[in-house]
C-alpha cells in the first residue's frame, strides 16, 4: 500500500511540487537563516580566536569583551607576569582611530598592538607578508576584509594611510576572522599603537597569558583573579563573553528568529494548504479503499509514507540549497568562514518533522473521519 | 413470476443465505429530528444470483446495501454475510472481513488516476499482503478475462468510460470475494455499454458460491435480473423476477 500511497503523491505533479517546495523553502530560510545567525553572533568571539597562543585574557574587572574594554594602568602587566603559573603575558591594546586613504577617503579602523618582542597577539596565518615587517618603520598589517574594504581592486602592500593624523604603511595581510561589524583591522607593534591612538593616562586594554605546561588555563584564571583583582577569562569563557554581548545587546537573535519563525510558519501554511487539497481530491479514493478493507492503520502509514516522502525531498533539497548559498557566498568578507554547524540541519529536520506531523494529522483527520459508505453517496 | 416476500425465515436464517438481513432498522439524526431511512427489513439474498435493489431516490437503497456489505452500522437489526453476524465482529476484524469477501464496484468507479488500469485492479490484493509484481499478473490476467488485457498499463485517464468501469469490475473481483455489490454500474453508460457490462458481469460475477447484488434505477436493465428488490420509503414492498406493474 505504501507504493500506492507513494504513486498517489507523485501522479499529482501539481501537488507534490508545491509540497516538496513549501518544504525545502522552510528547510532552507530555517537552515540559511540560522546558520547566518550562528555564524555572526560567532564573530563576537573573532577577536579571541584570532589570538590563538593565549590561554588567559587578563582585563579590568568592567571590560566585556574585546570590543568593549576600559584601559587598565600599564602596572597591570608586572601584576600578572608575578602570578605563579604564568609562562608568558604580553601586553595587548585594542583602539578605534580613523584612517585616510591616499584617495581621501575616510574610514573607522579598529588598531590592534601587539607585543613587540614576541608579536603575540597577531593572527596565525599572513596571507601577503611575514609577521615580521612590524620591525620596519610605521608597519602595520591589515586584515584580509579590510583589504577587500579599502583597496578592493588591488594589492594593500605599499600602501600609505594616514592613521589618526600619522604616517602607516601597510607591509602584510593577515588572514583573520572578520569582527561583528567587519570594522578595519590595522595591526601594529604595541608601542606604535600607543602612537597611533590618541593617548589617556590608561593604554592598556589586556594583558595576553600563556600558561605554564601542567597549569589548566580555569586555574590560572582564577588565580590571577584571586591575586591582581583584575578579571581574567580563559580563551573559551571570553570568546563565548563576545558572543553573549551581542545576544544581550542586539536585536540580532529577535529579528533572526521571527525570520526562523516566519519559515516554520509558511512552510506549515503551504504545507497544510496543499496536503489538504491533495487529501480532499483524493477522498473518494481514500474512501474506496477504505470500504475494499483498508485499514486506518495502512491510511496512516500511507499518509507517513507520502509525508515522509515529501520530507526527505524537501529537506533534501534545503539543506543543498543552504550549502550552495554558504558555498557562493563564500568569496564574500561578509561570509568569510562561514560554515554550516551540524546542530542546524538536526533542528531543520525537527522543525520539517512537525510541519509535516502537524499537517500530516489534520489532512489525515479527513480520512480518518470519511466514512467508508460515502462512497456509496 | 412474482415471488412471496422472505419473510418466512424470521428469527432465524437460512444457512444458504448469501446474505440474511433480520429487522435492519436505520436512523438517520438531522439536528434534533430523526429520520428512519430502513423499517426493519427482513431478507436473505441467495448465491448464483443477480439481484437488484431498486428504488426511488431516497427509498433507503444505498443504505441497504451499505449495511449488507458491512460499511454502515445498521441501528437496529442483524446481517449475516455467509454465515458471519458482521456487525458482531471487531472494527478491524470487519475490514479484514470485508477486504477478504467482499468486491465493489463503485458508480464512480473511484479508480486511482496516477496508477495504471492493471495496479488499480491489483489493490485489493495488494490490501491483503499480496507482493506487487504478483498481484499486478493476478489484476493483468482478470483484465484479459474482461477484454481488455492491452489496456493493463494505462492510466485511469486514457480509458474509456466502459473501460475504466472494466477496471473496476476487475478490482472487484480479482480477490475472488463471495459477494460483490454494484452500485449504478451502468449510470455513467450508454445503453448498449450498460447491457454489455451487465453481460459481462452475470458472466464473471455469478457463481454458485457467490452473490452479486445490484443497486440501481436503471430501467433499461431490469430484464437482465434474476431477482428484483424494489425498495419503497424503507421498506421492500416487491421481490420478484420481474419489476411490478406500474414501476
Amino acid at each position: 500500500m505504501i507504493w500506492i500511497a507513494i504513486r498517489m503523491l507523485t501522479g499529482d505533479a501539481q501537488k507534490f511540487y508545491g509540497l516538496v517546495f513549501g518544504i525545502a523553502f522552510s528547510t532552507l530560510l530555517i537552515t540559511q537563516q540560522l546558520t547566518i545567525f550562528v555564524n555572526l553572533i560567532e564573530r563576537g568571539a573573532s577577536g579571541v580566536y584570532n589570538v590563538s597562543n593565549a590561554d588567559v585574557w587578563v582585563m579590568d574587572p568592567v571590560s566585556r569583551t574585546t570590543d568593549v574594554a576600559y584601559a587598565m594602568p600599564s602596572t597591570a602587566l608586572d601584576k600578572v607576569r608575578s602570578v605563579e603559573g604564568v609562562e608568558w603575558a604580553v601586553p595587548h591594546i585594542r583602539a578605534q582611530a580613523a584612517v585616510r586613504t591616499s584617495t581621501g577617503d575616510l574610514e573607522g579602523v579598529a588598531v590592534i598592538g601587539v607585543d613587540d618582542a614576541t608579536l603575540i597577539g597577531l593572527p596565525k596565518r599572513m596571507l601577503e607578508g611575514a609577521p615580521d615587517v612590524l620591525d620596519q618603520p610605521d608597519s602595520v598589517i591589515i586584515d584580509d576584509v579590510g583589504t577587500t574594504r579599502m583597496f578592493p581592486d588591488e594589492s594593500p602592500i605599499g600602501k600609505r594611510l594616514e592613521l589618526n593624523d600619522q604616517r602607516a604603511v601597510i607591509r602584510g595581510v593577515a588572514d583573520a576572522i572578520p569582527s561583528f561589524t567587519s570594522t578595519v583591522v590595522l595591526y601594529t607593534k604595541y608601542s606604535q599603537a600607543l602612537r597611533y591612538v590618541p593617548g589617556t593616562r590608561n593604554r592598556l586594554s589586556f594583558v595576553l597569558v600563556g600558561a605554564e605546561h601542567g597549569v589548566s588555563a580555569d586555574e590560572l584564571a582564577k588565580r590571577i583573579t584571586d591575586q591582581t583583582g583584575l578579571r581574567a577569562r580563559t580563551r573559551d569563557e571570553f570568546a563565548q563573553d563576545g558572543v553573549d554581548f551581542i545576544i544581550q545587546n542586539t536585536g540580532i537573535p529577535f529579528n533572526f528568529g521571527i525570520t526562523v519563525m516566519l519559515g516554520f510558519i509558511v512552510g506549515i501554511a503551504i504545507v497544510g494548504l496543499t496536503f489538504s487539497l491533495f487529501i480532499r481530491d483524493n477522498i473518494k479514493q481514500f474512501g474506496a479503499l477504505k470500504a475494499i478493507g483498508v485499514t486506518n492503520a495502512k491510511i496512516r502509514r500511507m499518509v507517513a509514507s507520502q509525508a515522509a516522502l515529501v520530507g526527505l525531498v524537501g529537506y533534501g533539497l534545503g539543506i543543498v540549497g543552504t550549502v550552495l548559498f554558504i558555498w557562493g557566498f563564500a568569496g564574500n568578507p561578509t561570509f568569510k568562514g562561514f560554515y554550516v554547524p551540524w546542530q542546524i540541519p538536526l533542528v531543520s529536520l525537527v522543525a520539517v518533522f512537525l510541519i509535516l506531523a502537524l499537517t500530516g494529522w489534520l489532512a489525515l483527520r479527513n480520512v480518518l473521519k470519511t466514512e467508508p459508505a460515502s462512497v456509496f453517496r | 413470476m412474482v415471488r412471496k416476500l422472505d419473510t418466512t425465515a424470521i428469527g432465524g436464517c437460512n444457512p444458504e443465505a448469501a446474505i440474511c438481513a433480520r429487522g435492519v432498522t436505520r436512523d438517520f439524526t438531522a439536528g434534533q429530528q430523526t429520520i428512519t431511512v430502513l423499517h426493519g427489513i427482513d431478507v436473505d439474498i441467495r448465491a448464483g444470483e443477480l439481484t437488484y435493489l431498486v428504488g426511488e431516490s431516497g427509498s433507503g437503497k444505498t443504505t441497504l446495501i451499505s449495511i449488507m456489505c458491512g460499511i454502515l452500522w445498521p441501528t437496529e437489526g442483524e446481517v449475516k454475510v455467509f454465515g458471519t453476524d458482521i456487525y458482531a465482529l471487531g472494527d478491524t476484524e470487519l475490514v479484514e472481513f470485508r477486504l477478504q469477501n467482499i468486491g465493489f464496484i463503485f458508480q464512480q468507479y473511484n479508480l486511482i488516476p496516477s496508477i495504471d488500469a492493471a495496479s488499480n485492479a491489483a489493490v485489493p490484493l495488494i490490501a491483503q499482503g499480496m507482493d506487487r509484481h504478483e498481484a499486478r499478473e493476478r489484476a493483468v490476467a482478470m483484465l484479459e478475462k474482461l477484454n481488455i488485457g492491452n489496456q493493463a498499463h494505462k492510466l485511469p485517464s486514457q480509458l474509456s468510460g466502459g473501460q475504466q468501469q472494466r477496471v473496476a469490475i476487475a478490482r472487484a473481483l480479482v480477490h475472488e470475494p463471495r459477494l460483490v455489490v454494484c452500485d449504478e454500474p451502468t449510470a455513467a453508460l450508454d445503453a448498449a455499454s450498460g447491457r454489455r457490462v451487465m453481460d459481462l458481469l452475470r458472466e464473471v460475477a455469478v457463481a454458485e458460491d457467490r452473490a452479486c447484488i445490484i443497486v440501481t434505477h436503471d430501467n433499461r436493465i431490469f430484464d437482465l435480473a434474476d431477482r428484483i428488490l424494489v425498495l419503497e420509503d424503507g421498506r421492500i414492498t416487491h421481490d420478484g423476477s420481474e419489476m411490478p406493474e406500474g414501476h
